[in-house]
């Protein structure tokens, strides 16, 4: 069997852990991030324990109490939720660790899927836990087992730090061996270590920055840095992680003679950017995000009295937001060397003039599926509470309703039902109802439900629950009965659980029964407290991959009147002819029958067979 | 174009989340690797795939990143027409368009709020610039058997510009496919190489 394999970024990080000799894996599903967990506990045979956890805190925890007991462990996130485990992690660097443990967190440059752009660098540094930053998959999988080995060796956890490219790339990938040794789990009792009194605390302290210089040594040379000076090099280029290719292929593109010190280590080679320093008489810097190196090089540029040029993303040219690519580094390095600029400058993709091809390009933005019970919910919690009503939202699928005008902010995961409480307390008169789903209820809601109860806020929230966690790829969760790797869990109750946290007001709804849905909502909204509806319906997708069939719906033409009341659900089912002026059903439909409750003549009925 | 020392061929796929984007490359990227080349891609997960405009980037014999620069690519490949126009700044002046003439109505055009543009004025508007083969891809999807394989009538379209035999890619193509579907999809992707060729 070949040992080349074509494999997604993810896929290829998974098998990394697999061959560095993973133990325990936890984790909490977040583009890009997801499929890692995704693909461990779809294997069939396994040697190690994955699962999904509610959230990022508890699961870096339970990776945390894993590498005590020294074995190897792993725990994946997206970069934000690495803000929710911020709290155990900057601790965890005082404690450090037996075995060994990776901190996974990927980053997403240009928020392909997130809410903010942030750049774990700062975290390490932070933190003062070292990062690891890959290039390739290729890298990204060879570096896990060198993270596992070096993680044990200076008894520290270590970041991880793949971005979209990386994770969500894919590449022929060369395997390697499988390492075979499984140190067994002992936790030794050493209280001065494990126990973070401020007694013990101070002690550790020291004692991480101490480390640091081992650490640093211990990175400079390993094979995520690499230094090529060029005889004559007109510039020394400084790139890490996946800039370095970006940065390469302009230069390759442009055929510069540069020096190119390439960085995948944190703290910095800083030897190699010294000898770099004395080579050349300017260096330019490409990184995303965050100019972390560059602050690194001027610092060392300082210490050696180097009169070096530094040219990065401080002064300019060098973008500070978004994702890097070819385009850019071959912008930025003509402008920087004089040469003539590329044919086709950076600004081009994003500046590029739809209207000159002369065709007006209609816009194509993501949105709900069609039938997805989401729809449903928005809209009669619209009808019930009005256009003037205040909807908080928060983290999922849902998200999209910001089409239907019922998602009026999304702060962070769980952020729904606090905003909405906060809103209430400061006096806000309009009516509140806030939207979360089932899986983020359960990562970060469950402590705003149980604050909004408890302060009283006068509130509806609405849990739409569609039995999954479905944007990041249909993961399980505590309300499915089900864990990562299919196995039957106790399943939690929702009503009994907002019940036991106080709420005086809990009901369920079915989303696609407009007029029940209605009803519950009215009965929330006259309720004087904190009140609590649970839309439940399944995921469509989810629904449809576990064979569930409805007949789809059509529009009887003839008794269309063109009202639009069908339409302007946004259902992508639902075609408009501004022509004919009638409404239709296109082959999309999943059978939900929203739009045929709704619809007010009698035209929309079920396809008949 | 792809350019000696960085890739060997650089190649657009551009879609509608839903249509098969990703199967699409899979099999290309597969059949590479069995071939000995080296491959990079770039996939659009997430959010985006909701329905929403998705582009693969896939570079044959390369070993840098996975994202095609601008005007960098040989052939656009477009599963959708008005994608095609979307992405037409990644194909280089010399590139060709292989694209399906089948639409998907967006969201924002069902629900009346934009219309869609006339297909025959953006296949006109691509060959103004550049060599296009346009043909109905679903139509022969569903002439093979079922109208969710165009995509492979796409890279069955593609194969006669690819630098990989078409053999592997048939043999990748039975590999991914439900095993269910494979007679169909050989058909479809055979189907879309006699369209291209010549």
């Amino acid at each position: 069997m070949s040992t080349r394999e074509y494999m997604l970024g993810n896929v290829a990080i998974a098998r990394g852990i697999v061959e560095g000799g993973g133990q325990v894996i936890s984790g909490y599903p977040g583009t890009p991030s997801s499929e890692i967990i995704g693909t461990l506990a779809a294997m069939k045979e396994r040697d190690f324990y994955v699962e999904w956890s509610v959230n990022e805190k508890v699961a870096l925890e339970v990776a945390a109490g894993a590498a005590m007991t020294g074995v190897r462990s792993v725990v994946t996130m997206k970069h934000v939720g690495l803000n929710v485990a911020a709290d155990p992690l900057l601790t965890l660097a005082y404690t450090g660790v037996k075995g060994s443990m990776v901190i996974i967190v990927a980053d997403d440059p240009s928020c392909h899927s997130s809410q903010n752009e942030q750049d774990t660098r700062r975290y390490s540094q932070f933190s003062l836990i070292p990062c690891l930053d890959p290039s390739t998959p290729q890298e990204a999988k060879d570096m896990m087992s060198f993270a596992f080995e070096f993680s044990n060796k200076v008894q520290m956890p270590v970041i991880y730090r793949p971005t979209t490219r990386i994770s969500h790339g894919k590449s022929d990938v060369e395997l390697g061996p499988v390492n075979e040794t499984r140190p067994v789990a002992e936790f030794v009792k050493e209280l001065e270590r494990w126990v973070m009194v401020p007694k013990n605390a101070r002690v550790q302290h020291v004692r991480l920055l101490e480390v640091q210089k081992t650490m640093q040594e211990g990175l400079e040379n390993s094979p995520w840095n690499s230094l090529e000076l060029s005889d004559g090099a007109n510039v020394g280029v400084i790139a890490s992680g996946i800039a370095s290719v970006y940065a390469k292929e302009a230069i390759i593109k442009q055929s510069i003679n540069a020096s190119f010190l390439k960085i995948g280590t944190y703290p910095v080679p800083e030897n190699k950017i010294r000898t770099l320093l004395e080579s050349t008489e300017r260096v330019l810097i490409f990184e995303e995000m965050e100019p972390v190196v560059e602050e690194q090089v001027r610092i060392i540029a300082q210490e050696t009295g180097s009169t070096v040029e530094v040219i990065g993303k401080l002064q300019g040219p060098v973008p500070r937001v978004y994702e890097l690519n070819t385009d850019i580094c071959s912008d930025v390095l003509a402008e920087v060397l004089g040469l003539e600029r590329p044919d086709v400058p950076a600004e081009v993709a994003e500046d590029f003039d739809y209207n000159a091809c002369r065709i007006d390009l209609p816009m194509r933005p993501p949105v709900m599926c069609p039938g997805c019970s989401h729809r449903a919910s928005f809209h009669v919690m619209k009808k019930v509470y009005g256009k003037d009503a205040i909807f908080p939202s928060d983290i999922g699928c849902y998200t999209l309703g910001i089409q239907s005008g019922t998602v009026d902010t999304t702060l962070c995961m769980g952020g729904s039902i606090t905003v909405a409480s906060g809103m209430y307390q400061a006096g806000e008169k309009k009516p509140i109802c806030c939207s979360i789903g089932d899986s983020t209820f359960f990562h970060t809601g469950m402590n705003g439900l149980l604050n909004a109860i408890y302060n009283k806020a006068d509130i509806t929230v609405t849990i739409v629950d569609n039995r999954i966690t479905a944007m990041t790829g249909h993961q399980p969760n505590p309300g499915m009965g089900k864990t990562a790797t299919g196995e039957e869990t106790s399943e939690v109750d929702l009503v009994a659980l907002c019940k036991s946290l106080g709420a005086g007001f809990v009901e369920k709804a079915d989303p696609y029964d407009l007029q029940q849905t209605e009803e519950v909502f009215k009965r929330a909204k006259e309720f004087k407290g904190t009140s609590v509806v649970i839309t439940e319906q399944l995921c469509v997708i989810d629904a449809k991959r576990s064979g569930l069939r409805r007949k789809p719906f059509t529009i009887d033409a003839d008794a269309c009147v063109g009202c639009r009341l069908c339409v302007n659900l946004g259902c992508p089912a639902i075609e408009f002819d501004k022509d004919t002026k009638k409404a239709s059903i296109n082959s999309m439909c999943t059978g939900c029958g929203v739009c045929a409750s709704l619809c007010k003549f009698d035209a929309i009925s079920e396809v008949k067979k | 174009m792809s350019a000696e020392g960085i890739s060997k061929f650089d190649l657009v796929i551009a879609g509608v989340g839903g249509q098969g984007t990703i199967l699409a490359s899979d099999i290309i990227g597969k059949a590479a690797v069995k071939e000995d080349l080296s491959v990079r891609a770039a996939e659009t997960h997430g959010m985006a795939q909701r329905g929403g405009s998705v582009v693969n980037h896939i570079r044959l014999g390369c070993e840098l990143g996975s994202m095609i620069p601008m005007k960098g690519a040989d052939v656009l490949l477009a599963l959708e027409p008005s994608e095609a126009l979307r992405y037409l700044e990644f194909l280089s002046d010399d590139g060709t368009i292989i694209v399906n003439t089948d639409p998907i109505l967006p969201v924002t055009v069902t629900s009346g709020l934009c219309s869609y543009p006339d297909v025959d004025a953006i296949i006109a508007k691509l060959k103004e610039t550049h060599e296009v083969k346009a043909f109905n891809a679903t139509e022969l999807a569903k002439e093979a058997g079922n109208p969710q394989s165009m995509n492979v009538v796409m890279v069955g379209a593609i194969s006669n510009y690819l630098p990989i035999s078409p053999d592997t890619l048939k043999e990748c193509v039975k590999e991914l496919v439900p095993p269910k579907t494979v007679d169909i999809n050989v058909r479809a992707f055979e189907m879309g190489r006699d369209i291209t060729q010549g």
